[in-house]
């Protein structure tokens, strides 16, 4: 067997999904005994089969993958809880496998796959996708680039409506439906307090946190994913806010997104000025703006 | 052979791998230790606190980058982002070798992220050495390859693995990570004389060595780097010193990690063959 041929037909093995009881499946992904299969290119020695030692590989990867989505998304896994997460997760890495040299990237396919299959979230559809969409601009906003600051005075008057201001590439902008903000550091702060705990108190905390996630009501919020002092920070912000900082993103001139994002504005009139002078005085200390 | 052009010829001492749990003890203790070693994917990013800590650490310590997803073993093209980001990181730390595993894990783009074993065949050793020349030439440092802990092997196999390991390196020109516990651990799976490996190894192309913990099932061995050194490692580790003399040596601890102070005396113990071999060379 040619090399290329080799490592289609092991890793075809290796990241089929492991059965209920986390051993690798009796049926190979061709449909034949995996017995067979693994029989055909891996050697049995004294203690193992071939299928065993192909089992050692199968299992590590479905470890090593779902641990990491783990890692990643306490968030999301609070929501489904941790038997819908795994099935989830499992049906995810199937569709999605890692396509990148880093498990950093393993979620960055996670949003939009689940709007497109949105039965593995099952009747927290909404609510799944907005925590997954906080969860990943986190990790975005932890490790994004930081260009040089611009200081607040170089966003003075005489820079004009033309005046075209660039967010650093770290923060990240959301409108959610929920308010999973709140829960995310919930669930964090739960996470904190159980590392040392004994299986009583832990079980204790996980179904406060079922009951905290079952009360979760819809609410609209703008939030913007930042990073102060190495640290990620979710700052909720106006929807004007979001609507001119979303136009700056997007490129648009500060004149046109200042328009646009007070078009059908609750804000009175005559505290516009006010609010947008409070806003960019906000945005400039914590040095969201770039000049590249 | 301590400093070689496998090394750009440099003369560490005993390092232990960069870690998270460790970044407060080192940056505030500041303790002494030779060298570190960096998972270049950790720090493979654009900015925020993994990069900062690096630079910090940087400042005061010497650093070498050790990766874990080139599959130098995979039948495809380097991933350009890939090699791009690594060169970066490369400029940054300044190391003066990079290394690798002498694996495969990615197929048709698909990552694994897991270091899966090689076929030791001709026609991989061939593939492997021009994907190893390929990397070396673009990041301009030199290059060593490490062989990893294996639970299976193949019937097209047409070498033990450290003919295949020779052969690579010789058609690479490129250096050796040799990792000792690795070894040990092959060959309790593979039921093969540890010291047949380490004395087939061209000496002169060690760049650096491994030393690590593992655990031990009733039917095979898993490489964990989650324990203590165990002696039968330490005596393939005396071995190896002894034929390629003071060399750099970093302990691996990856899970379950214990104190800065507790993984750092466990390297320490490598002093022991290390000074040895330094009287001998004086005698």
């Amino acid at each position: 067997m040619k090399l290329k041929a080799l490592q289609r037909t092991m890793a075809r093995a290796v990241m089929q999904p492991l059965t209920s009881a986390e051993r690798m499946q009796r049926t190979a992904p061709d449909g034949k005994p995996m017995r067979r299969y693994a029989e055909r290119f891996i050697k049995p020695n004294d203690r193992l089969t071939s299928f065993e030692r192909l089992e050692i590989y199968n299992r590590q990867y479905w470890f090593r993958l779902l641990s990491s989505m783990i890692d990643d998304f306490p968030g999301l896994r609070a929501v489904l809880g941790d038997r819908r997460f795994d099935v989830m997760c499992k049906a995810y890495l199937v569709d999605c496998p890692s396509r990148s040299f880093t498990l950093r990237n393993l979620g960055g396919q996670l949003e939009s796959w689940l709007r497109k299959h949105p039965r593995w979230a099952g009747p927290k559809h909404a609510l799944a996708l907005d925590i997954i969409r906080l969860e990943w601009a986190d990790i975005e906003a932890f490790d994004g680039a930081a260009e040089p600051a611009l200081r607040p005075e170089s966003l003075g008057v005489d820079a004009g409506a033309g005046l075209r201001l660039k967010l650093q590439p770290y923060v990240r902008l959301l409108d959610l439906k929920y308010p999973v903000d709140d829960l995310l550091l919930a669930v964090r702060k739960e996470d904190e307090d159980t590392d040392f705990a004994s299986n009583a108190f832990q079980e204790r905390h996980k179904r406060k946190r079922v009951q905290a996630v079952a009360k979760l009501k819809p609410g609209a919020i703008f939030l913007a994913v930042h990073r102060a002092d190495d640290s990620v920070y979710f700052r909720r912000i106006e929807r004007e806010e979001f609507a001119i900082l979303s136009a700056l993103r997007a490129d648009k001139p500060l004149g046109k997104a200042i328009v646009a994002a007070f078009r059908k504005s609750k804000v009175p009139v005559r505290e516009r000025a006010a609010a947008l002078e409070g806003w960019f005085q906000n945005w400039s200390t914590l040095g969201w703006f770039c000049s590249s | 052979m301590p400093a070689n052009r496998f090394n750009g010829f440099t003369e560490y001492g005993i390092g232990i791998g960069l870690r998270a749990t460790h970044y407060n003890h080192i940056l505030t203790r500041k303790p002494v230790c030779d060298w570190f070693e960096i998972i270049s994917e950790n720090f493979m990013i654009d900015g925020g606190r993994p990069l900062r800590i690096l630079d910090e650490i940087l400042e005061q310590y010497k650093v070498v980058q050790h990766g874990v997803s080139m599959y130098f073993g995979s039948a495809e093209k380097p991933n350009g982002e890939h090699l791009r980001r690594l060169k970066e990181l490369v400029k940054r730390t300044k190391t003066p070798w990079v290394s690798d595993h002498l694996c495969w894990g990615s197929v048709d783009g698909r990552y694994t992220h897991d270091l899966l074993p090689m076929p030791y065949t001709f026609e991989a050793a061939k593939l492997t050495a021009q994907k190893v020349r390929e990397v070396r030439d673009f990041l301009e440092v030199p290059v060593a390859v490490e062989n990893v802990s294996s639970y299976a092997e193949f019937h097209v196999s047409e070498m033990t693995e450290w003919e295949f390991l020779n052969e690579v390196v010789e058609r690479a020109d490129c250096g050796i990570l040799l990792d000792v516990n690795n070894i040990y651990v092959s060959s309790q799976n593979h039921s093969f004389n540890p010291l047949d490996y380490v004395n087939s190894v061209p000496a002169e192309r060690v760049a650096q060595i491994h030393i690590a913990g593992h655990s031990k099932y009733r039917r095979y061995i898993l490489d964990t780097h989650d324990h203590p050194v165990i002696d039968p490692v330490w005596k393939l580790y005396e071995r190896a010193i002894q034929r390629v003399g003071h060399t750099a040596t970093l302990l691996e601890w990856d899970d379950s990690i214990p104190s800065f102070q507790e993984v750092h005396d466990e390297a320490l113990k490598a002093n022991k063959f290390l000074s040895s071999t330094l009287l001998a060379t004086a005698v």
